[in-house]
């Protein structure tokens, strides 16, 4: 099987149902221990992750993990000329969280002291570090004595090289940062939504700030080995951002951000195990980004469908306020409720056919009918809607002249965006101030249009 | 600590000889004045004249260069317990997914302590300082569906649910509409009415006599203060308001430089 590995090898091969099912019951034991360990990394990479996307600190995570590199090697060669293996992953982790809050204290560093923004600093730090751990990792390979091979696994990360002491550690981090952010969820919320008042209150503002980018950095630590340190921001950010397309409140989205990254983290490495060739971390990340992408979407909160489908419906009423404005006043110049649409259509510079659609609709509401000799007519109830539309149009548009100062040249259009969104509440308190014995009398000569 | 002459412990804020920089270039300048207990007081000056600042610089949300302040005789540190703040209304992210509700609990986050949740009791003093602001109907509406008055008016609430004795209001009127604007002038007859020290940064000269007691006339120094009455003059405007004083701003300036230099 292994022989078959190699880079020009790009068959997928896909499982047997037996496979499949094996993996689901986790009957394998390394598999049990990849999926349980990145299920648990999941949960607490949701969780802070939430916290650290209020906190709008998203992109110094990506440096932090970025400056755990150099920490990885200097902790290898150090453990190396001691004698030691190099490999002793409590050391590796150790040096890499060390860099990691080292690179988040160099951009502190560099934003205070110097004018530079967050993002050039963020900037900054990720490429030197990088590249600085980059050279490190080039000398512990030729250093005699240590075997430093496994390092690289370290950047797109190693999920197959877990143990289940790696395991044990991504649990009791998560149950570790369940418990902090339970505890602190009061003081991190303030911290995140108004750190001045935070001051004033006495709060240990830059304390807190510490405690929640230290739970940062050890979450993503213990990412390294699975999804490496180059994607590790992914599993901190993309499910807090795709919980907030469904929830409102900070406690159902730290819910669902780590249901999202908890299901990202199962899914990804049962189909790494399933088939062969698939790296780990790089399909969780996908698929943390294709649960973003279907939040993003179809998200009750602000996703595009639902904001698509109310624009839509907006737009339809706009547009029959539009023709029932149109057939008022033309039948008010005729003094007749029946018209023809070439006098639609001469009054507001609109094709003949959006006019011919929108006279279909009102006649599915029974606001028109069509006369015998192409004519149409409004009926009752369409004269009653008409009515009321004109009305709020003109009460609208007298507010604007009297009160906005707005010529009456222009007046016209600006109403026709507003007037569509006001509410009874609103048109009350309009006849309130216009004096309710207002009487449908157009503020300047109807038809003659800027 | 002794207290130096001319001021005096009872004051609810005394401030002696306070200077504040950014990035070494002073904005307040030896700011030296007690503020007199149960009056509405407003701080004036041009834009950057520094209101802001000195609010901050009292409630340590920025260092100071030099200078002390003390409440009620103590340091800030040990009374922080009888002051509310409200901030300017831009200086937080309404897109925050948390309720009206939620944001006026925040007020009483320091009453409840460390890593408890909020109680019974305090959501109906929550509730209760939304009503205070007509807001009651809005406790559970998402922040950023609130129109900025109502925003305002959500902040006020949450030093209202503080119960403090010293308010400090940062632009409390800035851009708000009428109904926000009335709730607020209620909000502070009942503050003084109940004998609370209140401070509010304020653009709007007009209102000034109408609306407050006393007022801090402040541009990089203090100009003037003292009772509206007495201090609210042309003179003293032209002063706060006649452009920067030369010498003053530049010797400002040339410090700031000096850094730069090294």
């Amino acid at each position: 099987m292994i022989a078959n590995h190699s880079i020009s090898d790009v068959r997928v091969d896909f499982p047997s149902l037996d496979q499949i099912v094996k993996v689901l019951l986790l009957e394998d034991y390394n598999t049990r221990v990849v999926v349980l360990g990145v299920m648990a990394l999941g949960v607490a990479s949701g969780i802070i992750g939430t916290f650290l996307l209020l906190r709008k600190r998203a992109l110094t995570a990506d440096a932090l993990s970025h400056a755990t590199l150099p920490g990885i090697a200097v902790a290898f060669m150090v453990a190396v000329s001691f004698g030691g293996s190099g490999k002793s992953m409590v050391w590796l982790l150790l040096g890499a969280f060390v860099f990691g809050c080292i690179g988040v204290l160099c951009i502190l560093a560099i934003r205070h002291t110097t004018r530079l923004k967050d993002d050039a600093a963020i900037g900054i730090v990720l490429s030197v570090l990088f590249g600085l751990g980059l050279c490190l990792l080039k000398i512990a390979t030729e250093l005699p004595g240590g075997s430093a091979a496994g390092l690289q696994g370290f950047i797109f990360g190693k999920a197959a090289s877990m143990v289940a002491s790696d395991a044990r550690t991504m649990l009791f981090v998560a149950v570790g940062v369940l418990l902090v952010t339970g505890m602190l969820r009061k003081e991190f919320t303030l911290l995140c939504f108004d750190e001045t008042f935070s001051t004033s209150q006495g709060w240990p503002v830059i304390k807190l700030d510490m405690v929640l980018m230290a739970m940062v950095a050890i979450v993503t630590v213990i990412a390294l080995q699975s999804v490496g340190l180059v994607l590790a921001v992914a599993m901190l950010i993309i499910p807090a951002a795709s919980a907030r397309y469904w929830a409102k409140s900070i406690m159902s989205i730290l819910f669902l951000s780590a249901i999202i990254g908890c299901l990202s983290g199962w899914l990804g490495a049962t189909v790494s195990a399933l088939i062969p060739r698939m790296p780990t971390g790089p399909i969780i990340v996908l698929l943390c980004g294709f649960w973003f992408v279907v939040s993003f979407v179809f998200g009750t909160n602000n996703g595009i469908v639902v904001t698509q489908i109310q624009r839509a419906k907006l737009n339809r009423r706009v547009g029959m306020q539009h023709i029932l404005r149109a057939m008022w006043e033309v039948s008010e110049e005729n003094a007749s409720s029946t018209f023809r649409v070439d006098e639609i259509i001469r009054l507001r510079s609109w094709k003949k056919l959006a006019v011919l659609q929108l006279l279909a609709r009102a006649e599915k509401r029974n606001y028109v009918t069509r006369l015998p000799n192409g004519d149409w007519m409004m009926t009752t109830g369409g004269s009653i809607e008409a009515r009321r539309v004109v009305r709020n149009h003109r009460l609208w548009e007298t507010y604007l002249i009297h009160f906005a100062d707005i010529a009456p040249s222009h007046v016209d259009r600006d109403a026709d965006t507003i007037e569509h969104v006001l509410g009874k509440d609103l048109v009350e308190r309009l006849e309130h101030l216009l004096d309710s014995s207002y009487d449908l009398q157009s503020p300047h000569p109807v038809g003659e249009r800027a | 600590m002794p207290i130096e002459a001319g001021h005096s412990e009872t004051s609810p804020v005394s401030i002696h000889d306070l200077t504040v920089a950014y990035h070494r270039k002073p904005v307040l300048w030896d700011v030296d004045l007690d503020i007199p207990e149960g009056k509405l007081v407003a701080v004036v000056g041009p834009n950057g004249a520094g209101k802001s600042t000195l609010i901050k610089a009292i409630l340590d949300i920025v260092p100071r260069a030099s200078g002390e302040v003390l409440l009620y005789g103590k340091p800030f540190k040990k009374q922080r317990k009888l002051v509310a703040y409200v901030p300017q209304r831009e200086s937080v992210d309404w897109d925050f997914p948390i309720d009206a509700l939620g944001v006026v609990l925040m007020g009483r986050y320091s009453t409840i302590g460390w890593c408890k949740p909020t109680g019974k009791k305090d959501k109906l003093l929550a509730m209760d300082a939304l009503e205070r602001v007509g807001m009651s109907e809005y406790a559970h509406r998402q922040i950023n569906q609130l129109s900025g008055g109502q925003q305002q008016r959500v902040f006020l609430a949450r030093a209202l649910a503080q119960d403090s004795t010293i308010y400090f209001m940062d632009e409390p009127f800035a851009s708000v509409d009428a109904a926000t604007e009335r709730a607020i002038i209620q909000v502070l007859s009942d503050l003084r009415e109940k004998g609370k020290t209140v401070v509010v940064v304020h653009h709007d000269l007009q209102t000034v006599p109408e609306y407050f007691d006393h007022v801090i006339m402040l541009n990089m120094r203090v100009v003037a203060h003292g009772p509206v009455e007495d201090v609210f003059t042309n003179d003293n405007l032209k002063k706060t308001y006649g452009g920067r004083l030369t010498l003053l701003s530049e010797a400002a300036d040339r410090l700031a430089k000096n850094k730069v230099l090294g």
